[in-house]
């Protein structure tokens, strides 16, 4: 790929006409760009991050010894639901967004996204679901208690009373979500630069193209499965009430229908990050590329197969058993490949372990390990054991914080550099690094135990013979915590100063992206570069 | 945006219009909207043929004069339970009885609104396990109809079945379970 280098000169020169650029407020609430948009959805997604982090402190501090000591279990499984609320759709889910506004154009040699003005939109009414969201802890109601995956009866006839709120604010993130993926499909397919063809695009934006048809697929379902609680709980239908026809069971149906694709929604993109940074610190070239591409679309379209593996104990007949388990565990086989395909990456490349690398080894390392306890889960007979465990707590925050979180921080210093024109502190990112790893394995390593040894989630005590572990898990948790407020540090100063970073700052890397300077400026490929 | 290069053209020449695939994606859209309601439906469709949420047949059928199948016994098990929020006594006479598939069997529910004031309850029976459902036959069931008991009234209602010949030879106990509900507000919105 090579961009003459005209086009900086040109997109320096283009910058300095749009000198009527607004300021203030006013500059982020009308903006079109993508790199702007780009920057409130990190923001954002790091705000929510921390904002979902602080009430799991709360949750770890009361599971700090058995008994009940600071909240209420009504108010402690209020705590449960919108944390998981909040880390799926206001950290991990809009940090992807905002790494595919920033990085997607300047990867295809675009100038911006397709739909710059729906582009401010699918941004600006997050705020909105959030703010309802986070508003029912101030009613007298309180907020959702019914968990992130909000089961029928316990979000209808048992209810608090949270569950309007619940459900439009549900309604608004999924339409910005729609908004995004149409978005990101629309880029991909008519902005990409003459010569990249499907299978020259980057795997990052493989990932993510993937992403936006899952979302559009299953968001639309979410929609309609919210809209049912709502009609169920408030107009008197009986979706899910069996008393008037319906059937609770279905509820799991139609929600895990959505919920299994969504959580692909959370791990292809990471899968894309890691592919970017393990061959650029490794110097050589992604292993098996294309593998890469198909192993992600069959993951995609597995995952419409596989929703009833989190319903094992519903009591489903044999058959249906046998098939969702045969179904999740036949997932194992492209994600295996993409694990080998990363391993043969580092292979014999000439590897040097900055933080992005660092970050990007421990996700394979640590996403593998939450594999492996999801393929002991997706057997069914165990399963009836491990559901509802800590088991599953530690399995999903495997694949979740190791998995998703690490390969965003692995993205975000990768591109930090090129985001704000300066080298993050390196020893202050380390730091971060290493504390985060050590904490995050003592705050979820031992609840693998814990369930195996039967401690239930989702409850605010416990038995005696689980508090020695319950405590190491609490120390774990607050020093994960705390560690995550090194890297708000190091964000901070690298936007403030530090080392001027090169165009390139990592020499193994490539893509269209370093051919622009660091900072990008504010306007990236007016022409679009070639590419051989 | 862009300045309107060549290139520009040559983009467009090869790849469909923005507002093509907008709406092509705008209508995936509606239509998985659409699919998560047609699937409540669907839902039924199937439970109804494979019997797997073990619901049982809501009007009552004929009795198939298939033969008593004497060398077989099946323990029918009777549960009752009472949803949350009705103030009734709800119970079977008796809480187990052996039949042999074919025949006809008789069991009477006491029902007691315990509560000061008119409630419609509804019995909703389900069977376990879910595979025999679709074996076990109501010829008459009082949760076909809705039980409207005034404060204090107590009934004895009624329940016909049979347990059909084909059932399965691995299946030797089935449970009937009746969850009944409160429905006085839902009726009368």
């Amino acid at each position: 790929m090579t961009t003459d280098t005209i086009n900086e000169s040109l997109d320096d020169a283009h910058n300095d006409h749009h000198a009527h650029k607004m300021t203030g407020i006013k500059r982020w609430l009308y903006t079109t760009n993508h790199k702007d948009i780009g920057t409130l959805y990190l923001w954002f997604a790091f705000i929510m991050f921390l904002t979902g982090g602080a009430l799991a402190m709360v949750i770890r501090a009361e599971l700090f010894q058995p008994g009940l000591q600071i909240v209420e279990p009504d108010f402690f499984n209020q705590l449960t639901t919108v944390h998981g609320l909040i880390m799926v759709f206001g950290a991990i889910m809009p940090a992807f967004t905002g790494f595919a506004n920033w990085m997607i154009p300047m990867m295809i040699g675009a100038p911006d996204m397709a739909l710059p003005r729906m582009n401010n939109w699918s941004f600006w009414i997050l705020p909105f679901a959030f703010a309802i969201l986070l508003g029912t802890f101030f009613m007298e109601s309180g907020a959702p208690n019914f968990g992130w995956t909000f089961y029928a009866p316990l979000s209808t006839t048992y209810s608090n009373g949270s569950t309007a709120f619940f459900v439009f604010a549900v309604h608004i993130m999924g339409i910005s979500s729609i908004m995004g993926a149409i978005n990101i499909v629309v880029t991909i397919m008519n902005l990409r630069a003459p010569g990249m063809t499907y299978m020259k695009m980057p795997l990052f934006v493989w990932t993510f193209f993937i992403t936006a048809y899952l979302l559009i697929a299953v968001m639309p379902v979410l929609a309609g499965v919210v809209t049912m609680l709502l009609t169920d709980t408030y107009f008197g239908t009986s979706f899910f009430d069996a008393a008037g026809g319906g059937d609770p069971v279905m509820f799991q149906h139609i929600f895990w229908f959505f919920g299994h694709p969504e959580v692909y929604i959370m791990i292809l993109p990471a899968f894309g990050i890691v592919s970017t940074t393990i061959p650029a610190f490794s110097r050589k070239k992604l292993f098996g590329y294309s593998s890469m591409v198909y192993a992600t679309s069959s993951i995609a379209l597995l995952s419409f197969i596989v929703w009833a593996h989190h319903m094992f104990t519903t009591g489903m007949p044999l058959f249906g058993e046998l098939f969702f388990m045969y179904c999740t565990m036949l997932i194992a086989v492209p994600t295996g490949v993409k694990v080998f395909n990363w391993v043969a990456t580092m292979w014999r490349g000439s590897l040097t372990f900055e933080v992005p690398m660092l970050f990007s080894i421990a996700f394979v390392i640590l996403f593998t390990i939450g594999g492996f306890s999801g393929l002991m889960l997706a057997l069914t007979p165990v399963d009836f054991q491990y559901h509802d465990t800590y088991f599953v707590v530690a399995h999903f925050h495997y694949v979740l914080v190791t998995g998703s979180l690490f390969s965003i921080y692995a993205g975000a210093y990768f591109w930090l550099p090129k985001w704000t024109g300066h080298m993050f502190n390196e020893s202050l990112a380390k730091w971060h690094f290493w504390c985060s790893l050590i904490s995050v394995n003592l705050l979820f390593f031992p609840m693998h135990f814990l369930g195996l040894a039967g401690m239930p989630r989702r409850i605010p005590d416990y038995a005696l013979q689980f508090a020695d572990f319950n405590k190491w898990v609490s120390i774990g948790g607050f020093a994960f915590g705390l560690s995550q407020l090194i890297f708000l540090v190091v964000v901070i100063k690298c936007i403030k100063g530090g080392e001027k970073a090169p165009a390139k700052p990592w020499d193994g890397a490539e893509g269209l992206e370093w051919t622009v300077a660091s900072p990008a400026p504010y306007h990236t490929f007016s022409t679009p570069p070639k590419v051989d | 945006m862009s300045e309107g290069t060549e290139q520009d053209d040559s983009r467009q020449q090869e790849r469909p219009s923005n507002s093509k695939v907008i709406k092509k994606l705008v209508l995936v859209v509606f239509a998985m909207f659409g699919f998560g309601f047609a699937l409540v439906p669907l839902y039924d469709v199937f439970c109804d043929i494979t019997g797997l949420n073990g619901k049982t047949n809501d009007v009552g059928v004929a009795y198939a004069n298939d033969g008593i199948d004497t060398s077989r016994t099946v323990k029918v098990q009777f549960i009752t339970r009472m949803a949350k929020g009705i103030p009734w006594q709800f119970e079977p006479e008796s809480n187990e009885i052996s039949v042999h598939p074919g025949e006809i069997h008789f069991v009477n529910f006491y029902a007691k609104n315990e509560s000061q004031h008119d409630i419609i309850g509804q019995a909703v029976p389900s069977v376990s396990p879910g595979l025999a459902a679709g074996y076990f036959q109501k010829i008459e069931c009082f949760c076909f109809t809705q039980q409207p008991l005034k404060a204090g009234e107590a009934v004895e209602m009624g329940l016909q079945f049979y347990v059909d010949v084909d059932l399965p030879a691995e299946i030797n106990t089935l449970t009937l379970s009746y969850t009944l509900y409160d429905i006085t507000s839902k009726v009368g919105s």
